[in-house]
């Protein structure tokens, strides 16, 4: 039994069937990647996982519990936190009171004060800025910020919708370097991406989504050298 | 509410702003020459007028912890709660039988320290108690309804909590007891300040401390700011949504069951079903004139309307030569709503209404 198993939901968007039977595994320890263009159902997928929205059909387990019956803001405890798509983060919170709420769940006041510090050496950026109002600080301060307040869950698996979304390149490098950093101490990760070069890179295994089903899965390795990939993804023809 | 007057093009000759622009100039050339004639004529000394601004201040406190209740709504909501001057009628005129039972029984000028907080803390559970259940009776079911919707249960909401609490204490006028203890007056220099008036601004604004204390440091009120600005996100934090959104009703409901007793002690008569609307109109008129949705707007908002509303019509309107000008307080609120939604719908300290997402 994988950590995360999600087998065959369906989400609709009204009439729009947004996801057609996506299953996908995740085990502990990795990194696993959501590859696919505009509009496939990426974000949709992890909206399911993590309770913003209920599929019709199918399942999610967390280490074999059932997540369907949680809300979103009960599946934090059960151990999924997500950084969202665009980072929403808390424009008129400091960064400080941004990352205290991504601990809202946890009432280890020693434990939450050790983890803002461990944020502050992951991203040193943060802890300049630790009295700043996180809305009037850069789009890569902020992607960082959702980072590091995501990771103040202490998550069993952590979901993260496209952070490299509007970054310039060198950001990009910086924040998945981090991404990689934050898996090898130990947290498993679901990382969805348009910028499948730089997702492959990080990642161990991955898995293509088109139109709302899974077209493709395989080893990261493997996923850059097949031709369809390396055409629809990653520019190579 | 969305007023949408910043999306003209400029170089459009409009009518509306023609008449807009005259409006503006008149008003303020209104204002400069009441002013100045009554300034001229020497009617008021300085110390009558510093009284006023301090009756004003006494008055405008209570429009201020109103007035919270307004704003707290609408920053999680963007919802107007149109029956929330019922949430304070509820408490004021549900406590009035306590105060009047201390008096009789010699409690509340025997021990007027501890009576009086009492009052005020059994008010604040009235109208909580009211403000959550109107929450969740008329308000929830319709939280993913158009904007309009929940505008109109709020009225219908309103009617019904008046005729409720009618059915329940019969329709007629109530007062509250005279607190000996808040009778007399102190001076200082050579101004006058009445006792009443003293303990009315320092009770709202321990009240007013106690809800800053409680949004800006307190693990709550940090889920009650995320929930305000976005609520997914919230939910993903592990907030329970439904949970902030019935705190921030119950402390909004609290606060204004406090101001019915705290008005009670200023103005002890005119308890009825119906006492609400007046107050609630012009806490709400203060909520927008501090911006609504901003916290320390609505406590300015609330000062400020009291204020211009003890010296607007001596100031102006006598010098403008209106006849029984002090009779027109509530015109000079009224006005002040239009005059607000027409020059800055955003309020003193709100942002523009337009950069909030519906
Ligand atoms: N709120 C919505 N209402 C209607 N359709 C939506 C909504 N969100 C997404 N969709 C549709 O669902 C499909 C999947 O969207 P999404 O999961 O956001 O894709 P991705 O994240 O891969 O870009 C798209 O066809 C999109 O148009
Ligand atoms: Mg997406």
């Amino acid at each position: 039994m994988a950590l995360l198993e999600v087998t065959n939901i369906h989400a609709y968007y009204g009439n729009i069937h947004a996801l057609k039977g996506i299953s996908l595994k995740v085990e502990e320890g990795e990194i696993v990647t959501l590859i696919g263009g505009n509009g496939a159902g990426k974000s949709t997928t992890l909206r399911s996982i993590c309770g913003l929205m209920k599929p019709r059909q199918g399942s999610i387990t967390l280490r074999g519990e059932d997540l369907m019956p949680y809300k979103a803001n009960q599946l934090v405890s059960r151990g999924i936190a997500m950084v969202p798509e665009g980072r929403g983060v808390f424009a008129k919170l400091s960064v400080t009171e941004n990352l205290e709420l991504g601990a809202f769940h946890r009432s280890d006041t020693d434990g939450i004060v050790k983890d803002i510090d461990y944020a502050f050496t992951l991203f040193p950026r943060l802890g300049e800025r630790r009295h700043q109002l996180a809305g009037t600080m850069s789009g890569g301060e902020q992607q960082m910020l959702a980072i590091a307040r995501a990771l103040m869950a202490r998550p069993t698996v952590l979901l993260m919708d496209e952070p490299s979304m509007g970054l310039a390149p060198v950001l990009v490098e910086t924040i998945f370097d981090t991404i990689g950093q934050v898996n090898k101490e130990g947290t498993t990760i679901l990382l969805v991406e348009q910028n499948a070069h730089i997702a492959l890179q990080v990642a161990h295994r991955g898995y293509v989504i088109q139109t709302g089903e899974i077209i493709l899965s395989d080893t990261a390795q493997a996923l850059r050298r097949d031709p369809t990939v390396q055409k629809a993804y990653l520019g190579i023809d | 509410m969305r007023l949408v007057l910043n999306q003209r093009t400029i170089d459009e000759f409009s009518w509306v702003d023609f008449i807009i622009g005259v409006l503006r100039v008149v008003i303020i050339a209104l204002i400069i020459i009441g002013s100045w004639n009554t300034l001229a004529s020497g009617r008021f000394t300085a110390d009558q007028w510093i009284s006023l601004v301090i009756s004003g201040l006494a008055q405008g406190s209570i429009y201020a912890l109103i007035a919270l209740g307004y704003t707290l709504v609408y920053g999680i909501l963007l919802m107007i709660n149109f029956a929330h001057g019922e949430v304070f009628m509820s408490g004021a005129f549900t406590a009035v039988f306590l105060a009047e039972a201390f008096d009789r029984s010699g409690f509340l000028n025997g021990s007027p320290l501890l009576a009086v907080p009492l009052l005020i803390l059994f008010a604040a559970l009235v109208s909580m108690s009211v403000a959550i259940l109107l929450e969740r009776i008329a308000y929830r079911p319709l939280r993913n309804a158009p904007r309009l919707v929940p505008l109109i249960t709020a009225i219908g909401a309103s009617f019904f909590l008046q005729y409720t609490f009618r059915g329940l204490y019969g329709s007629g006028f109530k007062s509250y007891p005279t607190v000996d203890a808040l009778r007399g007056s102190f001076t200082v220099g050579s101004v006058t300040i009445p006792i009443s008036q003293m303990v009315v601004f320092a009770a709202a604004l321990v009240l007013m401390l106690g809800l800053y204390w409680l949004v800006e440091r307190t693990k709550l009120g940090k889920a009650m700011r995320a929930v305000s600005e976005n609520k997914e996100v919230s939910a993903l934090m592990g907030i329970d949504i439904d949970r902030i959104i019935v705190f921030t009703f119950a402390i909004g409901g609290a606060l204004a069951g406090a101001a019915g007793v705290i008005n009670g002690l200023y103005r002890p008569q005119g308890v009825n079903f119906f006492m609400g609307f007046v107050p609630g109109i012009k806490a709400f008129t203060a909520a927008v004139l501090g911006g609504i949705g901003n916290i320390p707007g609505a406590m300015l908002g609330g000062l400020f309307l009291g204020v211009i509303e003890a010296i607007g019509p001596n100031l102006v309107l006598a010098g403008l030569g209106i006849p029984g000008a002090n009779q027109l307080k509530d015109v000079i609120a009224f006005t002040m709503l239009v005059l607000v939604l027409i020059f800055r719908p955003q309020g003193i300290l709100g942002e523009r209404l337009a950069e909030k997402k519906a």
